[in-house]
């Protein structure tokens, strides 16, 4: 029987550099939703941490380990990111993969901040949205994640179906921000 | 002309640029507007109404006169202030409402019809015949009046939008702006300080005058350089901030792009940017006013502080013999600085009784002037003054009437100004907008020493508001003094006094419309078009009010102004809208079988925001009704392949998923064994149906949902509404898997051989009987299968992770056609679906019942979202348009969507109206034009005619109404 062939979300484009900003495509490995059940809050966060040496976010934050983040993903909602999510946390929590639903987009560079300026209307000031803080808000037209993972350094994640888009809006951004330095 | 040893523009530097096609020379750091005055181009423009010859004004965004249109073809822009455009080379400028030439413009025949075109002159003059108006009057009007024009192609220049956020937001960088940025600036504050001129400064760019010990200009110079220094300030040159808003939010225009020769293929023409401040403080300054005197509009006839602007700026003077009529301080100004470069000054016209007089220029007190002559600008004026009457020759008349504080983004949020009698003007207040504080000259400082404490002490006071320590900065020393004004507004005489210069509005139209009673302000400027130009009125709103408030015998502050409303200057939709154009008004979503889809040919159609294949064409087809009608064959003979993964798929768990279900659909879901899906219909509140779709039970507290496509969103939100609203209690968890999944259906009598030759274990009958739902494993990876049918025939839908997507469509392709079958697109789906009476949102349109649908029996008897909605009178029985089937009585004849019903032999109006189609299609099972549509009670109409009229189409088809499907009413071919 012929084998089934996995294809990235984006074969061209990547990775991008304009100006002071580069784009790249990084494999994030698993990605699962874990939405506690009432009741279960401390419960996940410790199953989480005896797991995967990481807790369970509070809201706009994203929480880190060695090989794993675990990224607030709206109202009751985080996003496992990384290692495959131990099953132990099904008994507290709804598990949803969605490995295949987001693709992330890392911006890097002194540009990058001015970038998102373009497509994202929330406040992303060094002093206000530090490393480690995310938010669901707006990429151009697309609902999106973003999280800050660096001083100069933001994770993008939008739906997967949409990532041409997404590349066609960050790249415009990155060349006009390029064009007026 | 130009004046040696003035002016801070490069001399080094020649700029060639056109105007109305005459090649010219400017010098770098000019702008269009300086650049006409040193090459001695006085006329520039037509005026709206009578075509009167008008001339450069002001030095600033207030221009209302100047107004040209840039560049040829798409880029063509129309209304661009002469003021506010650097030259670059090989600037195109044209002047606007002249024909066939500036000099020589055949509409300036309005100009002698104008004692019958005052204030509402169309509303007397063009009552009879009453559809004349809209026909021929206005149309008429329209062409004869207007600036600018648009090309009428689509504009090719590429726009941004951008959104910033800073502590503190300082509006306008003259002294104040300066001095409070460089506070904010160094007590560590974010601070966004924003300009709307190429160069920081405000009006020390244009005097001559000592900071410091030091130039004005060369003083801002190093505050701007101190700023640049500062990562926490962002210097926005070229920005005008155009409006205030909500919370602190602001609206900002830039100018990027504009003024280069060459722009970068990838920046912006202009950048509209979003501002959000804690606190902003409004040092936009003032602007200068006009004084209404018979025939003042003439070109040469300008704001005295741009006289001074254009000398000290720019080293050019409008005129060889400059005279000045001023009721202020600010006339001498400009009289001592055009004296002391050598420029003849005829005379310093004088409003005020006993002022001093600038050395070696004649000054008259008790001035007022009378008249002006000259035939394309002015060559004499004449007053009257304490010592009779005077005719002085002079090319250039330099006016002062004062000057009005730009207090517009103060009363952007409704607030009105507050007027101070002791300078005669309208300030800004502070609180007008919250967070706002007003400095400087907006705030009626008239000194730059009052101006450069105030920047420092509003800073100071917006600074221990947010918590910052109070930075070591000192006011720097500068030139105090008095303003010293005696308010005229306007001088009686023969000939007309112009108030709006852009809108044609003059002291006797303001006049007349009191007359006529229409006496308040915000009347008086509907009536006579005062203040709606471009410009807003930014010359005229306050003279026309003082001219109202002395026709109706009352007080300026009585009297009041308009309403101030954004944007404080024009601001192209182009850059709001920035982003937007084209295919960058929406995102594209894209399946994974998106590619496999196209290499075959099949034209894709938007879905919602997906992209689906809209038919499959094979080798020698040349229609689409070919390749659909193929494809219908195809499934219901052999096997077809659809990618399904647009319907919504919502993922739902938890012990209440179940209970959940039964409140979200009219039927009952807790009762579904694991392993098994059902079809559900779900109802807005309102007891009309919203969607349809299956939930398949895959665990015990485990559902999967579809939704349909286009109601996808909806539905999520729907359902987290519920939750969160109606059944926080019930213990579950909503996630949407949509993007995770690629979904194919497999149709047809092959359908399992199909599937059985893609999955790792084959599936039997037994296993997977109709609608049975469970895990599959498809070389080696985990997958979904349901057995369902959007067909009538025996089907599935598997699904794998998307990164799979590709390949498994491949996969089922290749296994499929070796089997007769093939893809199939939404055509063939439409079809296969109308054949068997299954509904869409073309059906599930927002306006139909469960009961409408044939679909009553499905709200069972426990309670649900919409159930007693929908049981309330009217939206039950007989009178209800009824799901029905229709078939056309002489098979083949048109039946077309969104036709209505009518009965036969009735006449096709709207009253006989029974009905109308939802969906059509011609076919090729049941060789018939088949469609489903609403009757009004249809059910009882089976086997009865009704005649289907499109009048839009202009289609007449006699239908037999029949049940709503038309093909295996026993569903056995999906059973089987």
């Amino acid at each position: 029987m012929a084998k089934l062939i996995a294809k990235p979300a984006l074969e061209t484009g990547m990775p991008f550099a304009a100006g002071d900003a580069q784009l790249s495509m990084p494999d994030l490995g698993c990605l699962t939703s874990i939405a506690p059940f009432d009741g279960a809050l401390a419960a996940v966060a410790a199953s989480l941490m005896a797991a995967h040496g990481l807790g369970f976010p509070e809201p706009s934050k994203m929480t880190v380990a060695e090989n794993a983040q675990c990224i607030w993903w709206g109202r009751g909602q985080a996003m496992l990111v990384g290692p495959a999510v131990d099953d132990g946390l099904a008994k507290h929590a709804a598990l949803t993969d969605q490995s295949d639903g987001w693709v992330a987009f890392l911006l890097d560079g002194a540009g990058s901040t001015e970038v998102l300026s373009r497509l994202t209307p929330i406040d992303m000031r060094l002093s206000v949205f530090p490393d480690g803080h995310t938010a669901r808000t707006q990429l151009g037209h697309m609902m999106a994640s973003i999280t800050r993972t660096g001083a100069q350094q933001f994770r993008i994640m939008v739906f997967r179906s949409m990532v041409q888009t997404a590349l066609h809006e960050l790249q415009g951004a990155m060349k006009a921000v390029a064009a007026q330095s | 002309m130009r004046v040696a040893g003035k002016g801070r523009v490069n001399r080094h530097v020649t700029v060639p640029f056109t105007f109305d096609g005459k090649r010219y020379s400017a010098f770098e750091g000019d702008t269009l507007a300086s650049a006409l005055l040193a090459n001695d181009v006085r006329l520039v423009g037509r005026s709206f109404k009578y075509h009167r010859p008008r001339g450069i004004f002001s030095a600033g965004s207030e221009e209302p006169n100047a107004l040209v249109t840039i560049g040829h073809g798409a880029d063509r822009t129309p209304n661009v202030r002469a003021t506010m455009q650097e030259v670059y080379e090989g600037l195109s400028a044209r002047s606007q409402n002249a024909w066939p030439s500036l000099r020589w413009d055949m509409l300036a025949v309005n100009d002698s019809f104008a004692p019958f075109l005052g204030a509402g002159f169309y509303y007397k003059t063009f009552m009879w015949p009453k559809a004349f108006w809209e026909r021929v009057y206005e149309p008429v009007i329209r062409r004869a009046a207007g600036l600018g024009a648009l090309s009428g192609q689509h504009d090719v220049g590429r726009y941004d939008k951008a959104f910033a956020h800073c502590d503190v937001l300082v509006i306008g960088g003259g002294p104040t702006g300066l001095m409070a940025a460089l506070v904010a600036g160094r007590a560590g504050a974010d601070v966004i300080l924003a300009d709307e001129n190429s160069e920081f400064g405000g009006r020390l760019t244009g005097e001559v005058e000592e900071i410091d010990g030091q130039q004005g200009h060369a003083w801002a110079d190093r505050v701007v350089a101190e700023l640049a220094q500062m990562p926490n300030v962002r210097l926005m040159r070229r920005t005008t901030v155009t409006g205030s808003y909500d919370q602190g939010s602001f609206g900002a225009l830039e100018r990027v792009s504009l003024h280069h020769a060459c722009p970068h293929p990838d920046a912006p023409l202009e950048t509209f940017w979003r501002i959000t401040a804690k606190r902003s403080i409004l040092a936009a300054g003032a602007l200068e006013r006009p004084i209404a005197f018979p025939n003042n509009d003439r070109p040469g006839i300008m704001q005295a502080g741009a006289v001074r602007t254009y000398l000290n700026r720019w080293g050019v003077v409008p005129g060889r013999k400059v005279a000045v009529f001023t009721n202020n301080d600010s006339g001498h100004r400009t009289a001592q600085d055009l004296h002391d470069a050598g420029i003849e000054v005829t005379g310093i016209i004088d409003a005020r009784t006993d002022v001093g007089s600038v050395v070696g220029v004649p000054t008259f007190n008790d001035g007022q002037v009378v008249a002006t002559a000259g035939r394309r600008g002015v060559e004499q004026v004449t007053f009257t003054h304490s010592g009779g009457q005077k005719t002085i020759a002079a090319d250039c008349l330099a006016v002062s009437g004062g000057w009005n504080p730009s207090v517009h983004l103060s009363c952007h949020m409704n607030a009105r100004p507050q007027w101070r009698e002791d300078i005669a003007a309208f300030v800004a207040a502070d609180g007008a907008v919250p967070g706002m504080s007003i400095a400087g000259a907006a705030a009626g400082a008239f000194t730059t020493a009052a101006c450069l404490s105030g920047g420092a002490n509003t800073a100071l006071g917006v600074l221990a508001d947010l918590g910052f320590t109070k930075p070591e900065v000192a006011v720097p020393k500068a030139q105090d003094g008095t303003y010293d004004i005696t308010p005229l507004w306007s001088v009686a005489g023969n000939g007309r006094a112009w108030l709006d210069f852009q809108n044609d509005v003059t002291v006797k139209d303001v006049s007349l419309a009191a007359t006529e009673n229409f006496a308040s302000v915000e009347h008086m400027k509907r009536y006579t078009t005062q203040g709606m130009a471009p410009d807003q009125g930014k010359n005229s709103n306050i003279g026309a009010l003082a001219v109202l408030a002395d026709a109706t015998g009352r007080t300026i502050p009585e009297t009041g102004t308009t309403t101030y409303r954004p944007p404080y200057t024009p601001v192209s939709i182009a850059a709001m809208g920035a982003g937007a154009r084209g295919k960058g008004f929406a995102p594209e979503r894209f399946t994974t079988s998106h590619t496999a889809s196209v290499q075959r040919g099949a034209p894709m159609i938007e879905a919602g925001l997906w992209y689906r294949p809209s038919y499959f064409p094979a080798r020698g087809e040349t229609t689409w009704q070919e390749a659909c009608e193929r494809e219908v064959r195809m499934v219901r003979n052999a096997v077809g392949i659809c990618d399904v993964s647009t319907l919504g798929k919502i993922d739902l768990q938890g012990p209440d998923a179940g209970a959940f279900l039964d409140l979200v659909y009219t039927n009952t879901f807790s009762t579904l064994k694991p392993g098994r899906v059902r079809y559900g219909v779900m109802l807005r509140e309102d007891g009309h149906v919203m969607d349809d779709g299956t939930a398949a039970r895959l665990g015990p507290d485990h559902f999967v949902l579809t939704t349909t496509t286009a109601a996808a969103g909806q539905v999520m939100r729907h359902l987290e509404f519920v939750h969160q609203c109606i059944a926080p209690q019930m213990n579950l968890r909503l996630a949407s898997v949509t993007e995770h999944w690629a979904q194919f259906a497999v149709a047809g009598p092959n359908a399992r051989e199909v599937l059985n030759a893609v999955v790792d274990d084959p599936i039997t009958e037994e296993e997977f009987p109709f609608m049975a739902c469970g895990a599959v494993a498809i070389s080696g990876v985990e997958g979904r299968l349901f057995r369902i049918s959007f067909s009538g025939e025996h089907a599935y839908e598997v699904a794998v992770p998307a990164r799979y997507g590709d390949g498994l469509f491949r996969m089922l392709l290749s296994v499929a056609e070796a089997l007769g079958g093939g893809p199939y697109g939404m055509e063939a789906l439409n079809v296969l679906r109308i054949e068997k009476g299954f509904l869409t949102h073309a059906e599930l349109h927002g306006r139909t019942t469960a009961f409408d649908l044939g679909l009553g029996t499905m709200i069972a008897k426990k309670d649900c979202i919409g159930k007693a909605a929908a049981r309330r009178p009217g939206l039950t029985g007989p009178e209800r348009e009824q799901l029905v089937g229709l078939r056309a009585v002489k098979a083949g004849d048109e039946i077309t969507a969104g036709a209505h019903l009518f009965r036969e032999g009735a006449k096709p109006i709207r009253e006989n109206g029974l009905g109308y189609v939802t969906s059509a299609c011609y076919s090729p099972t049941m060789g018939n034009t088949l469609a489903l549509g609403f009757l009004r009670n249809g059910r009882a109409r089976h086997g009865k005619r009704v005649l289907m009229v499109d009048h839009l189409r202009q289609i007449s088809t006699v239908c037999e109404v029949c049940d709503p499907v038309f093909f295996d009413p026993e569903g056995r071919r999906a059973r089987g």
